[in-house]
């Protein structure tokens, strides 16, 4: 066999890298030229990409399947209104209250990821039901009547508009950023390691539960992040509505439509949704079924998702995160069926 | 407080009651069954209709509810989790709870956000009750459940370790690839487990009804209620369940005397207490948890 090239991107991708600089900074102007509800809408896709990506390193690359997400989201909400009341700039209460949802994470994760599979996912149901119980105890909260981020209210309505779709973009493209570089670098091939096989991965010394602990605080801290922000935008906070369970089931489905361990089908995902929800939120309650047989029809039929089908298909690598070998010698086939055992098995090692 | 105490077991027997199809299905199939709950208040669901609309009592209804429950069940085993299981231990998760999903919505889209009890159904068994010695009044349904579900469990474990259809559901449950070299069919074997799973959901769903009032969304409740009382149960025989029970439903009674909120949460911490005590010092993974019927039953 000739000696192989190591790629760690294509044209494509190199492409692709531009076109996201441009994309974002086309986004970062475009508040100038958008309606008021416009800009809502965009803030509301930001941080539905912050959920997928999220919920997807947690599931796609971890692992670890939870339905209780929404206790992150829920417990960024409640600490912002904490911290405001408490005096703290409400901008900055956003992203101090994701930093300490983080930092609680840690603890639950040495209990909870000692569970397996189903246990997990619903041991996390169980975590979102108790917090979501004791955060109603909180007599600043009302119980479900709920509270507000009042101090919000000192600035003028517009600039804070803007000012919250600039954290959203923001705080997207950082997460996405660090996600990105955390799976590109050497714990982004244990990552993907553990994802294929813990087994095999543990046996070869990737450390498999603290591998799995960073992702898990990463995806408290980023879905913490998602919720702060949304209790930023619609300023009241109930707790039945931050600590629903909605919020993972819209999770569940950006990701397995959008594609379910790869970097961009989360991405792809939550932009489905936010179209989705744009034209057929109005159905209401058949919106809501629509969703969950859809989910119920990738998951039986489409496993990979639409990225991960295309992905496999053409051979696409636009946001590439893993490795690829090329032979020095002749173009390989991008689907790598005609490739060699051993270039196949690099090939197929999915971003 | 005796009282209390007596009230607590009983309601235990409804826990067991929801919770024995979910540990059952997870014991043979590997799989937690995320429309668990869901499945339980469509036949609640199903069971007022029937009452309701056609005049037919809940406890008669049952003889066309059950069968039907068995037929979701086996048809959910053979169109859904047989395929999702395939493509690994993660998908079922999410398949399921796209199922709970749809079961949800689609009940509140035909009946509405109102509550419903079957209580108005069952004549004065709703309010009756028998005087114990210590002037404890005990209701005669939580006697009723109590007693179903023992029986239940127990027709269950005699079902499991003396009958041939038992014997198959258990072989596959250990090794599906043996089994099936030993002439079990496998396929079979898990379709009718499913099928014996949803009949036990049925049953729960109808007691759900005649005990207290439910939903469209009262499945995620009964869910992670009938999972605690399972993990909280754990290892050992199918009468694990019915102890899980009684813990878990003494635990919200102990939490609602210390709080008014009190009754969810002291069953949450009693399922986190036992669970962080169970992994700490057996150091079981998942299947010692759960690990129910399959080998130890006999």
């Amino acid at each position: 066999m000739s000696a192989g090239v190591i790629e760690r991107g294509t044209a494509a991708s190199r492409i692709a890298g531009f076109g996201v600089a441009a994309i974002i900074l086309l986004l970062a102007v475009a508040p100038q030229f958008l309606s008021a509800g416009a800009v809502d809408r965009m803030t509301a896709l930001f941080i539905y990409v912050i959920l997928a990506a999220m919920w997807n390193a947690l599931a796609g690359f971890g692992g670890l399947v939870s339905v209780g997400q929404q206790v992150f989201f829920g417990l960024g909400a409640y600490f912002a209104i904490r911290l405001a009341n408490a005096g703290l700039n409400p901008f900055v209460s956003l992203f101090v209250s994701a930093i300490i949802v983080g930092a609680v994470s840690w603890p639950i994760s040495l209990f909870m990821l000692r569970l397996k599979n189903g246990e997990f996912a619903i041991g996390m149901w169980v975590i979102a039901a108790l917090t979501h119980l004791l955060v109603n105890l909180d007599r600043l909260i009302q119980g479900e009547t709920g509270t507000s981020l009042i101090s919000l209210n000192v600035y003028d309505a517009s600039m804070r508009r803007v000012t919250i779709y600039w954290l959203a973009l923001g705080s997207m493209a950082a997460l996405l950023a660090i996600l990105f570089g955390l799976l590109r670098g050497s714990t982004g091939a244990a990552i993907r390691a553990i994802r294929d096989n813990e087994d095999a991965a543990a046996s070869v010394g990737v450390r498999v539960t603290g591998t799995k602990r960073l992702l898990f605080v990463l995806a408290a801290f980023g879905i913490g992040v998602s919720g702060a922000l949304w209790l930023a935008t619609s300023i009241t906070f109930q707790p039945k509505t931050y600590f629903s369970v909605q919020w993972t089931a819209y999770m569940i489905f950006m990701v397995l439509v959008g594609g379910i361990g790869t970097f961009e089908g989360a991405i792809l995902g939550a932009l489905i949704f936010f179209l989705i929800e744009t034209w057929f939120g109005g159905a209401g309650v058949w919106y809501l079924i629509g969703l969950g047989a859809t989910a119920l029809v990738f998951s039986l039929l489409l496993p990979r998702g639409l990225w991960g089908t295309l992905e496999e298909r053409f051979g696409w690598r636009l946001l590439p995160v893993g490795y690829r070998v090329r032979l020095a010698a002749a173009a390989v086939d991008p689907a790598g069926e005609t490739a060699s055992s051993a270039q196949t098995k690099t090939h197929r090692e999915k971003a | 407080m005796m009282n209390q105490i007596v009230q607590g077991v009983l309601l235990g027997g409804y826990y067991a009651l929801i919770a024995c199809g979910l540990s059952f299905m997870f014991s043979v199939m590997r799989i937690i069954n995320l429309a668990h709950g869901s499945l339980a208040v469509l036949s609640a669901f199903a069971l007022w209709l029937l009452a309701s609309r056609f005049h037919i009592p809940p406890f008669l209804g049952l003889l066309v509810v059950l069968p039907l429950m068995a037929v979701i069940g086996w048809a959910l085993q053979r169109f859904l989790l047989e395929r999702s299981a395939r493509g690994g231990a993660l998908l079922p998760i999410l398949t399921t709870f796209g199922l709970a999903i749809v079961i949800d919505n689609v009940l509140f889209e035909q009946f509405g956000a109102d509550t419903r009890s079957l209580a108005p159904f069952i004549g004065s068994l709703s309010y009756d009750s028998w005087e114990w010695p210590g002037s404890i009044y005990v209701g005669k349904l939580a006697v009723i459940i109590f007693i179903a579900a023992v029986l239940l469990l127990g027709g269950l474990q005699l079902f499991l370790t003396r009958t041939g259809l038992g014997r198959s559901i258990r072989a596959t449950s250990e090794d599906p690839d043996t089994a099936g070299l030993v002439g079990v069919d496998a396929r079979r074997a898990n379709a009718v487990a499913a099928a014996i799973a949803m009949v036990t959901v049925g049953l729960a769903g109808a007691f759900l009804g005649m005990r207290a009032t439910f939903d469209p969304y009262a499945g995620a409740t009964q869910l992670l209620f009938a999972f605690e009382a399972a993990v909280i149960g754990g290892a050992g025989s199918l009468w694990g369940t019915l102890i899980g029970g009684i813990v878990l439903a003494l635990a919200q009674t102990l939490g609602a005397t210390v709080h008014p909120q009190g009754f969810l949460i002291g069953g949450h911490l009693a399922f986190l207490i036992v669970l962080f005590i169970r992994l700490y010092t057996s150091g079981l993974g998942l299947r010692g948890l759960l690990g129910l019927a399959s080998g130890k039953a006999s």
